[in-house]
């Protein structure tokens, strides 16, 4: 119970520090405060390739977001940012990659899976629905309206 | 013909998934692809590590087939390059430039007066301003730079001789080839 409460205490303390980090940037409009935060979520931090900008303490992380506060301040706009970032990083910086040529098979491999999953799908069913509906012989129908029959029978004693 | 086609699907898609997984799984994630190679070297005007008045500018490398070397004293793996350096920029095959990155100026003089000095120019970028330009993410990466300024190559992580043989050698003879 002690150390789930020293961890718990732990933790409070962790997500107060990212707070902390995050805090210093401020903006007079919140629009530009808006973008600003979006702009470090979307990015990824090239150090710790798990984690965004904004939830980074590595060195470099730190360094960006500076370097993206500066140029918001500066009045560039939050397209520019990301172009800037791209130029020097890649598009590996970002957490949703452009849809482009190189990257189709991420972007639309899912969907076409899918519809292939859809029409085998599709398939079977017709064919299940198929197998039941063909047509009896003449012998099996004649062995279907005797068993019929011969349950009716049957009922008909019972009551 | 159809039952052995179908029999076969689940091991073709599992083939496919296969192939995907050995190559996926393989890769090194810190081997991010450049987009600067093919560019120019980011414009900069930054102090020496020998001399905060000695300015060293970007115009001032062009001329000469070189690699530009990320290092600090900070970084492990800049040490376990360092002797590859040393002996690179003693052979003569290559020049090697430095750009020593968020470091400390007395730090980093006082480890290339220990364990030798590769560098012809060794460019001092304490805020890191230029390492961002030039889309640094970690110490040491070397860039193959040609007398135009041109990137050519970049390679992440500490360089062996076998990197600096197998792929940059072959790629400074065509630069100097063409070049001459």
């Amino acid at each position: 119970m002690r150390l789930f409460l020293l961890s718990f205490i732990y933790l409070l303390g962790l997500t107060a520090l990212h707070a902390a980090t995050l805090a210093e940037y401020t903006f007079e409009d919140p629009a530009q405060d808006e973008d600003f935060r979006e702009i470090i979520e979307e990015m990824r931090c090239l150090v710790c390739q798990n984690e965004s900008l904004a939830g980074s303490n590595a060195e470099l992380a730190i360094d960006l977001r500076n370097e993206i506060y500066d140029m918001m301040k500066g009045g560039q706009s939050k397209g520019e940012i990301i172009d800037f970032m791209v130029a020097r990083y890649g598009d590996f910086v970002l957490y949703s990659p452009p849809v482009k040529p190189s990257t189709y098979p991420i972007w639309f491999g899912p969907l076409i899976v899918f519809l292939i999953g859809g029409v085998v799908l599709f398939r079977i069913i017709k064919r299940k629905n198929q197998s039941r509906e063909t047509e009896l012989s003449e012998a099996e129908q004649e062995r279907l309206e005797k068993l019929l029959n011969q349950s009716n029978e049957q009922r008909d004693t019972n009551q | 013909m159809n039952r052995y086609l179908r029999y076969s699907v689940p091991l073709i898609v599992f083939g496919i998934i296969a192939a995907f997984l050995y190559k996926g799984l393989g890769m090194n994630p810190r081997e991010i692809p450049s987009p600067l190679i093919g560019k120019s070297i980011p414009e900069f005007s930054l102090p020496s590590v020998e001399s905060a008045q000695t300015m060293i500018n970007d115009q001032n490398l062009k001329g000469k087939i070189y690699l530009l070397n990320v290092w600090a004293t900070w970084c492990v793996s800049c040490r376990a390059e360092h002797d590859t350096l040393v002996h690179l920029a003693r052979s003569g095959k290559v020049e090697i430039v430095g750009l020593n990155w968020k470091d400390e100026r007395v730090k980093a003089q006082a480890w290339l007066q220990q364990l030798g000095d590769p560098y012809t120019v060794n460019i001092f970028d304490q805020k890191g301003r230029t390492a961002i330009d030039l889309g640094v993410y970690g110490a040491p990466e070397t860039f193959l730079v040609d007398g135009d300024g041109i990137i050519h190559y970049k390679h992440a992580g500490p360089l062996t001789l076998g990197v600096f043989n197998e792929t940059l050698l072959p790629m400074i003879n065509d630069l100097k080839a063409k070049g001459s």
